[in-house]
């Protein structure tokens, strides 16, 4: 039988995750979940326990539709909370659902390579261990190229001169990252877009509006979920940060301890997940003076529910305006858009005020 | 002939109209029941507007509106300014307590908290993804009970004793009351139990972690309520000041501010023979299914929204296809 290997989707990391598992597995097909729709998070969230958090309602959707498209094999990767159990439960769902497939789990007592490798070779995969290792390293220096990139157009969307430049490149970047197949050629790639990126003309006063974006990871990367609200902001023409991406998740494990270190007027212990990084990089934001923070998690999502006493606490301390946002199957869209609005509003009026005092 | 100002609030339960002149005084307020209808009950508050102003001695100048369908009648009105509710309520309260520290808000679907430090916001939340302890609570409530929601306040004074609710959900709270009730509890007890149960509800998830600081401002339609206003001052130690229009703070506010963006295009007040229609479609062109609302002024298309991408653009044809 032809395996058929798909996965679900975060953001725009299916480009660097579609291209590996196409290098590691070149006799079998590697089709990436069908873009997140409405369609996704209503299947999706038809079949989920209903007090399940909402990352899991849209990777349930994911394998549905990626499913129905012939895929059977698919993969999930496993983390520090509710996530840990996605997989059991997500693949008896999709059994009791009568599909037909086989499903691979990636936990974290499994992260070393050799077990990975071990894997990856009973799925199928002809490359040598040495060669391996060369793909899954390439795939990372992919997805920090891929972050750096991203971080950069989050910053200066806001202030671009002629409207969707941004976009464009955004989007030619990301089709010619699919063809990426060795470091030579992603250096290139890299050196060609950046310069096209410092290109691009932007209008961006020394003073903009700064807001800072915390909170739970899926939420966090995954537009749709968090009903664009980079986008929603940069259109704002505020200055959007995030620092939540796959790359900083990738080395959080070396840094965990300096992490809670440099959050220590908050916390004393690790408080599970994103909990610790929301507190020590909302205490960072409001020391760089930025003017807002968003903190942004699925519906009882206990990590983040943990850090928000600290982040109200940071809040006071320094001053600085918090806006928090839960997002569930159900959430209301005219709802967010409010607040985003009283809340720019608000900092707008703040920063005007502190000139005008700066000015006396 | 002197120059005013129309500001609009169109929220989920009731619509509030405002006309103020130069300096901010009203000339002109109605507030009636937005009844799902926000097209027609525009329409009818302009209506009534009207007559209560003279219109040879006053020119409308610019128009601003606020509220949930804020972008409709924004729509509707070419209003000057289209504003959120947490900016409008912070203006209009400040134009007449310039003092106020702390706005507490609580209308039929939606409670706020507003800090103010210094003639600015400086922190704000509103209620999440549950509408407890709203003015609809109370209103649903009070037809359990038999009572028109209006007579609510009062009854709740005369309570010596008030019921222990519990206050954290909206469902909780209700078969509370139902217990109570089956158990004896007087009615006035109970309905004072029910206004603690609101004041507690929100102090406990829109106030929570804010600084409260006097002074304090209770406005939005539950203001009108003696028993809540009695409550807040019981558990927050502070005098409670609610103005005379604390129902209309949100139409002042986005009255003002359509005043300072003015952009002194007449408005015309006779809008009641136009005919304002929306209508609503699923795109199908991508699996996103956006809904889109093309909102049209006598046939002719002035605004659309809802959808998110260049494939579901509406034009004057799709209208014809849909």
């Amino acid at each position: 039988m032809q395996k058929i290997i798909s996965f679900p989707h975060i953001g725009n990391y299916y480009v660097p995750i579609e291209t590996l598992l196409k290098l590691l597995f070149k006799d079998h097909t590697v089709i990436s979940a069908p873009k997140i729709t409405k369609r996704t998070l209503e299947l999706g969230t038809k079949y989920s326990p209903d007090f399940v958090c909402v990352p899991f309602k849209y990777n349930l959707g994911n394998y549905i539709e990626a499913l129905e498209n012939g895929a059977n094999i698919l993969i999930q990767a496993c983390g520090g909370c509710r996530y840990g159990y996605y997989a059991e439960i997500q693949e008896q769902i999709l059994k009791d659902l009568g599909y037909q497939f086989e499903f691979i789990k990636i936990t974290w007592g499994k992260f070393n390579p050799f077990e990975v490798y071990n894997l990856c070779k009973k799925i199928g995969t002809s490359l040598s261990f040495p060669k391996f290792i060369h793909y899954v390293l390439l795939t990372l220096k992919m997805i920090k190229v891929m972050d750096s990139f991203e971080s950069y157009i989050r910053e200066n969307i806001g202030f671009e001169m002629k409207k969707n430049s941004f976009e464009t490149i955004h989007k030619q970047f990301l089709n010619e990252l699919k063809h990426i197949h060795s470091f030579r050629q992603l250096n290139k790639l890299y050196i060609k877009y950046n310069q096209k990126l410092k290109k691009v003309k932007i209008n961006k006063p020394n003073n903009c509006l700064k807001i800072g974006i915390v909170g739970e990871l899926y939420s966090l990367m995954e537009p749709f979920c968090n009903f664009f609200i980079e986008k929603e902001l940069a259109e704002n023409n505020i200055q959007v940060s995030r620092f939540i991406t796959v790359t900083f998740l990738l080395k959080k494990s070396r840094i965990e301890k300096k992490i809670l270190k440099s959050a220590k007027k908050y916390l004393k212990y690790a408080i599970g997940a994103d909990g610790t990084d929301s507190v020590e990089k909302g205490q960072m934001l409001a020391e760089d003076g930025y003017d807002g923070i968003i903190h942004i998690k699925p519906f009882g999502c206990t990590p983040e529910v943990n850090a928000m006493p600290m982040l109200q606490k940071i809040s006071n301390d320094y001053k600085i305006p918090i806006l928090f946002f839960s997002f569930d199957s159900q959430t209301s869209e005219t709802g967010i858009k409010t607040r985003l609005e009283a809340f720019y509003d608000m900092i707008l009026m703040r920063k005007e005020q502190e000139r005008c005092k700066q000015l006396i | 002939m002197q120059t005013a100002y129309l500001g609009v609030d169109i929220g989920s339960i009731s619509t509030k109209g405002i006309i103020i002149d130069e300096n901010n005084k009203i000339i002109a307020d109605k507030y009636i029941w937005t009844e799902g209808n926000p097209i027609n009950a525009v329409k009818q508050i302009i209506h009534d507007l009207r007559q209560q102003i003279n219109e040879k001695e006053f020119k409308i100048a610019s128009v601003g509106t606020t509220g949930s369908a804020r972008k409709l009648v924004g729509a509707m009105l070419g209003a000057d300014v289209v504003k959120n509710e947490i900016t409008a309520h912070a203006i209009g309260t400040l134009s007449v307590f310039p003092e106020v520290r702390t706005i507490f808000e609580i209308g039929g679907q939606d409670s706020k908290i507003i800090i103010i430090d210094n003639g600015i916001v400086v922190d704000y939340a509103m209620n999440t993804i549950c509408a407890a302890g709203t003015g609809s609570f109370l209103s649903s409530q009070a037809k359990r009970l038999g009572l028109d929601v209006t007579e609510f306040g009062e009854i709740a004074l005369t309570s010596q004793n008030p019921s222990k609710l519990a206050a954290r959900c909206t469902v909780f709270a209700e078969s509370d009351m139902v217990h109570k009730a089956q158990i004896g509890h007087k009615k006035e007890d109970i309905i004072a139990g029910l206004c603690m149960a609101v004041v507690s509800n929100y102090l406990n998830n829109v106030g929570k972690g804010k600084m409260i600081k006097p002074p304090i401002v209770f406005q939005g339609g539950v203001s009108k309520n003696v028993g809540v206003i009695k409550a807040f001052e019981q558990v927050t130690n502070e005098k409670i000041y609610v103005d005379a229009n604390s129902h209309l703070m949100g139409a002042l506010g986005v009255a003002i501010l359509s005043k300072r963006a003015k952009k002194d295009k007449p408005f015309n007040l006779n809008i009641s023979d136009i005919n304002y229609q929306t209508i609503g479609y699923e795109c199908n062109k991508c699996p996103n299914n956006c809904e889109i609302i093309c909102f049209y002024k006598d046939d002719e298309l002035i605004d659309s929204w809802g959808n998110r991408c260049a494939n579901g653009e509406p034009t004057e044809r799709t209208l014809k296809n849909a």
